[in-house]
């Protein structure tokens, strides 16, 4: 098992420069989704991405995950700098994701999506599979352990053999949240984790996400509206507005910035 | 016991990821199966043989090829016909060129050839889909099956145009040929329903299988996964080929016997198409299922009024089979996609709360 050893203490150190963006300009005909966004993502960090509606947060995201490729500036993560990333390339150096609205296998049981999630770590090929007896099975129990110890701790056990498409929309979160843990990640990329849920399926989520962070040490890139929950729980914000940067930094700074409140609540003029 | 779905403990991964988990599931499972090996060729006689088994034997081993290709990695095709045509003339080719090597051996062989056509008509898949990929399989019906009609080599330049199964024997036991019996066409047929539908619950268990229903359920999200869509979907393609070209093979040598294009036109590829949405999208026991209903119904509705002793002219009698057959297909389409399986699905969670449903 390649699971991470619970942290021994609860500060935790955050550490190297994992993910570096240098500049990254992305348009989209005549609109700017991004213009020279260049930030860091450090080692075990739990960094918020926030900014007003079509700020180029999603955008920034996707291209994190291979989906888009910049026209200009690139990615560094790991210390190797690329152009763009393929969404296959992303996945193989351990960039996880969910998405804004819940990209489940509507279809499949609950345990089959954790399990789909483990696609990468698998080794045998579709003759094996054809068998099954002998390595495929194996392979299969030995991936089978592994999410179900993600499974137990999400708290998900009652739904594994439930197909996804009728569950809750809550739970569909949780177990999009299960599948992109199941690829061991280093980063980990949420978009808008929480959007439409109450305020007790927040605090889980947020519990969630500081436990996964704490026990696995995995990095977190994350996009949110709630600010109780970003200041709460992020150690970094990145502001994006009109897809630029406007703000970096722990989050009471960037809350006390007068650019921020700009972008959120308008500029109030001199003469009103 | 009664058959629940609660109430057995599996304390085992293994165990938990069995094919039938349940044991009245494993025992009935095995119990069908050993009837239709050791019973059956005993006490069905010739007609039952050669008119129901074998055909819904050879359509369910099609539509377990489809049901990989629709079913599980949700692409749309019509081009089963030309699939099962080539496997059909592939093994008529290499059992004419190559008399002594044994024809079971040939119809293994033949499926590559399908499996490959299959690749080469599944690339457009990658940019199509749904109904105009379902077009872009139909050309590949028509296509195969007007060039089969259009080069004599295919057909070994013979006067018709028919190709006819050649005398083929596998330890003394005729296997093909106006000498074999439908006993031992309809075991060879079923030994490869058996092996290949076992194969196919394997790949669809397994990673092979999530991929294809991750593919099919969201693609966008599989590809972030790291699952490549092109080499999947392809992947779905040649196998199901792969299944199509056995199942042609059999159909002409084992079913048939003689054949001309004719036999895999269109209607065969709607046919196994009605098959799996009938049994069951995504499931290996529905597309048995779905074989052996649409099989079974004309015989049924040509039979059930003379049972009956009602009075039926041949004409309505054949008009009312097609309407009946046209109406099940809509009513499963709007009430019930899943098919068959789902039903099943739905009685056994129904029974698990019986009979106490709050």
């Amino acid at each position: 098992m390649t699971q991470v050893a619970p942290a021994s203490a609860s500060t935790k150190s955050i550490g190297e420069v994992l993910l570096k963006i240098e500049d990254v300009s992305l348009s989209f005909g005549a609109v700017h989704a991004l213009s020279e966004v260049g930030f860091e993502v450090r080692d075990r960090e739990i960094l918020a991405i926030i900014g007003p509606n079509g700020a180029g947060k999603t955008t920034m995201l996707n291209v994190l995950s291979g989906w888009y490729g910049p026209d200009q500036g690139g990615i560094v993560f790991k210390g190797v700098r690329r152009r763009r990333l393929r969404p296959h390339e992303a996945a193989t150096l351990g960039i996880a994701r969910t998405f804004q609205n819940v990209a489940l296998f509507k279809r499949m049981t609950t345990l089959d999506n954790i399990m789909t999630g483990r696609h990468l770590k698998m080794r045998t090929n579709f003759l094996d599979h054809a068998l099954y007896w002998g390595r495929a099975e194996r392979e299969e129990i030995a991936h089978r352990e592994t999410v179900e110890r993600i499974i137990d701790f999400l708290e998900i056990e009652a739904i594994r053999k439930v197909p996804v498409g009728r569950l809750p929309y809550g739970l569909q979160k949780r177990v999009e949240l299960a599948r992109a843990l199941a690829a061991e990640p280093t980063l980990l990329l949420l978009d808008e984790p929480m959007a439409g849920m109450n305020s007790e399926e927040k605090e889980d989520m947020c519990r969630y996400i500081l436990d996964v962070n704490d026990e696995f040490g995995t990095t977190m890139a994350l996009i949110e509206h709630d600010m109780g929950v970003v200041m709460d729980i992020s150690d970094r914000v990145v502001v994006l507005d009109y897809g630029r940067k406007i703000a970096d930094g722990p989050p009471d700074r960037v809350r006390a910035d007068p650019a921020v409140i700009a972008a959120y609540l308008g500029v109030a003029h001199a003469d009103a | 016991m009664f058959y629940r779905e609660s109430g057995h403990f599996r304390t085992t991964y293994r165990a938990d990821q069995a094919i039938f988990p349940i044991v009245q599931d494993r025992w009935s499972v095995a119990a069908i199966a050993v009837v239709a090996v050791v019973a059956v060729p005993w006490i069905a006689n010739e007609y039952w043989l050669q008119a129901i088994l074998i055909p819904t034997v050879i359509f369910a081993l099609a539509a377990i090829g489809l049901n990989i290709l629709t079913g599980y990695a949700g692409q749309l095709s019509l081009g089963t016909g030309g699939f099962m045509a080539v496997g059909a003339y592939a093994t008529y080719k290499l059992t004419t060129f190559l008399p002594e090597i044994n024809i079971l051996v040939m119809i293994l062989v033949s499926g590559f050839f399908a499996a490959a056509v299959g690749i080469l008509f599944g690339i457009p898949s990658l940019r199509i889909k749904g109904f105009y990929l379902a077009v872009a399989t139909l050309a590949a019906q028509f296509f195969l099956v007007w060039i089969f009609n259009r080069v004599p080599w295919f057909y070994n330049y013979t006067s018709n145009g028919m190709i006819t199964a050649p005398p083929r024997t596998l330890f003394g036991v005729a296997l093909t040929g106006p000498h074999a019996s439908a006993e031992v066409r309809y075991l060879v047929c079923l030994a490869f329903l058996i092996v290949f539908a076992y194969l196919a619950k394997n790949l669809v268990r397994s990673a092979t299988g999530r991929s294809w229903m991750a593919i099919r359920d969201m693609d966008v999200a599989a590809e972030i996964i790291g699952i490549r869509p092109l080499r999947t979907k392809l992947l779905a393609f040649a196998i199901s080929s792969y299944y199509c070209g056995v199942a042609g093979a059999l159909y002409m040598f084992m079913y048939l016997q003689s054949v001309e294009t004719l036999a895999f036109d269109v209607n065969v590829s709607f046919l196994v198409l009605f098959m799996i949405i009938i049994g069951g999208l995504g499931s290996i026991m529905g597309s048995i299922i779905g074989a052996a209903f649409i099989v079974l119904m004309p015989i049924l509705l040509t039979n059930v009024p003379r049972l009956l002793s009602v009075q039926i002219p041949v004409e309505l009698a054949k008009h009312g089979e097609q309407m009946i057959f046209g109406g099940l297909i809509i009513f499963f389409l709007i009430v019930e996609p899943l098919g068959l399986t789902r039903l099943w699905q739905i009685a056994k969670e129904k029974l698990r709360l019986w009979p106490f449903p709050h």
